[in-house]
């Protein structure tokens, strides 16, 4: 079961992400293949490989889930069939 | 969720750029990661329970940290000013431990135990084959076990989860925020909350840190010019002694044009000193932080903006501010309730209450979060109509003089604005009449002299005839402990002793 903190890879690219917060749906992709702990490479789907960046969050539009990507790559993210965005979160001064 | 992917992305996204600095020794993202991964596997190989670390800040901090992360065993900085008496009773709540230690004149050693010098910590963890080693995911393993400072009696031992942390670093922090000039100096003790998060917030920014293992005012200057500084964290005591030895015309002046920006906390800043610091530093962005050890670390801020709208308004209200915390970050809520938890208005002064993700509020396994999830903090205070959060104290130091309670801070606030005033502390002193009155000591600035009738007349003044002290005691300086806290048990010991 994925949760909080659960790992998973891309299977078309070198991509890689953090589960923060996610729904009761487990229909995560990245390039139009599922990612996993250690998928089996595959070919990507070309409409979905708008790439992903790491360090950046992205969610879907009622925010059921919530990513970290902890590793770049050419795939894009997908959850239950919607693209997820990246989230803007507010820059704050350095306070350590 | 596990702290030490903050390092493993940086290690990822810039490999190459300078992390750490420490005694003009330079260590990049990559080379930090591959020592934190030989660390694990020593730490998860010597069947222990706690990674402790004794000894000033070196590159064995950030190290020990990320390799006690990565193998699931809970970190442990201990206070390297404490005596054997005093270290003892905290080993045995954290055996059996891997020690890394500085030089010290007692030898430990231990059953179970493994004990190693920090320099030969170093040496092991900077060299050899890579590892590889299997991280411990659960988000709930405790990272990081801090003991409180103890300014109250035994130290309590708080205890952050690497949930906790992460949310406060992917609340506050933007990944790789940093451009690859910028450095900080890092000035507090590791064995300090402040010490932890600026290791995770640079680190997650990719900025790297220089290190100031021992705090001297010169020596911050000379840290910062021949190491391009541009950000530093300082506890309010430190900027006093920057601004002292700025000031001092018989110190070698030293320019700093790099640094842009300065944050401080852990300690009640004195207005007067902030302006001061404001004048002196009209390029810089200042940030004052306040939070806790178990709130993982900043809960709110008063911003750059804040601080120069408040030195160029004429309006009180904004002024006012620069004696303020600020307001709380996105993800943290913020309440002020009464003795009896009655949720109180602005203005009104309570006790301080907090809620979010990054807040712990945990001690050994016992949480003191109500079913809500709010964290007492014990800290007095009150919120302004836009929402500023102003200190008052210690909720344990209000001074409670015939059924009124008094803020020792509104007294030492006011006393700090006099010119023949440096610092004064307040505190409740036993009375048959009253249960408590306040009793004040007070430093006379340099070539200055003021006499107690001439403090009583403005304080009465000023405020209410109640705060008007029993009790003057004229001192050279206050006691605080090395990261700026007035100990204010031993300032009350003093009345205790004189009274007899």
């Amino acid at each position: 079961m994925l949760k909080a903190g659960s790992r998973l890879k891309s299977a078309v690219c070198d991509a890689e992400i953090m589960i923060i917060k996610i729904g009761e749906s487990e229909d995560i992709t990245c390039g139009g293949q599922p990612m996993a702990d250690a998928p089996e490479k595959s070919d990507g789907n070309a409409d979905q490989m708008h790439g992903c960046l790491i360090g950046k969050r992205y969610v879907n539009a009622d925010e059921s889930i919530e990513v970290l990507c902890v590793k770049s790559g050419d795939g894009s993210l997908y959850y239950e069939g919607d693209e997820l965005m990246t989230k803007d979160t507010k820059k704050l001064p350095s306070s350590d | 969720m596990n702290i030490a992917l903050f390092l493993q992305m940086a290690a990822e996204a810039c490999p190459d750029r300078r992390a750490l600095t420490h005694e003009g020794l330079h260590y990049t993202y990559a080379e930090l990661y591959t020592a934190a991964e030989r660390a694990a596997y020593h730490f998860a190989t010597a069947n222990v329970k706690f990674v402790a670390l004794l000894d000033v800040s070196s590159p064995a901090v950030p190290i020990a940290l990320m390799g006690a992360a990565m193998a699931g065993v809970p970190y442990v900085p201990l206070n390297y000013r404490l005596s054997e008496e005093q270290i003892a009773p905290l080993f045995e709540r954290i055996s059996p431990a891997y020690l890394i230690a500085g030089p010290r004149n007692e030898n430990f050693e231990f059953d179970g135990w493994v004990v190693q010098d920090s320099a030969d910590f170093l040496r092991n963890v900077l060299e050899g084959e890579a590892t590889d080693v299997s991280w411990n995911e659960d988000p709930t393993a405790v990272a990081v076990q801090l003991f409180t400072s103890g300014t109250t009696g035994t130290p309590k031992a708080a205890i952050l989860r690497h949930e906790h942390l992460v949310s406060y670093i992917l609340g506050s922090v933007e990944f790789m925020g940093a451009m690859e000039d910028e450095a900080a100096l890092v000035s507090v003790p590791p064995y300090h909350i402040a010490g932890i998060s600026a290791v995770l917030s640079n680190i997650y920014a990719c900025r790297q840190i220089v290190q100031l293992p021992n705090f001297d005012p010169q020596d911050w200057l000379q840290l910062c010019h021949d190491n391009a500084v541009t950000s530093a964290f300082v506890v309010p005591t430190m900027l006093t002694r920057i601004i002292e030895a700025l000031n001092d015309g018989d110190s070698p002046s030293i320019s700093i044009p790099s640094l842009r920006a300065i944050a401080y906390g852990g300690g009640k800043m004195p207005v007067p000193v902030i302006e001061s610091a404001l004048r002196l530093f009209p390029e810089v962005n200042f940030t004052n932080a306040y939070g806790l050890t178990e709130t993982s670390s900043t809960i709110t801020l008063l911003d750059p903006v804040d601080h120069r709208a408040a030195m160029d308004y004429d309006d009180a209200a904004v002024h006012a501010r620069l004696g303020s915390v600020g307001k709380p970050l996105p993800s943290v809520d913020i309440e002020i309730r009464d003795e009896d938890g009655k949720l109180l208005g602005s203005w009104e002064s309570g006790e301080i209450y907090v809620r979010g993700p990054q807040v712990s509020g945990e001690y050994e396994g016992r949480s003191v979060l109500d079913d809500d999830g709010w964290f007492p903090t014990r800290d007095a205070g009150y919120l302004d109509d836009h929402g500023y959060l102003f200190l008052s104290g210690r909720a344990d130091d209000v001074i409670v003089r015939g059924g009124e309670n008094l803020s020792p801070g509104e007294i030492e606030d006011l006393l700090h604005k006099h010119p023949a005033i440096t610092d004064a502390a307040a505190v409740g002193m036993p009375s048959e009449e009253w249960g408590e009155v306040v009793a004040l000591a007070v430093v006379e600035a340099k070539g200055q002299s003021i006499s107690e009738d001439e403090i009583k007349a403005h304080i009465r003044e000023h405020l209410r005839s109640s705060r008007v002290p029993e009790v003057i005691h004229f001192t050279s300086e206050l006691p605080y402990n090395e990261t700026g806290k007035l100990l204010r048990r031993v300032v009350r010991q003093w009345f205790i002793i004189e009274g007899d």
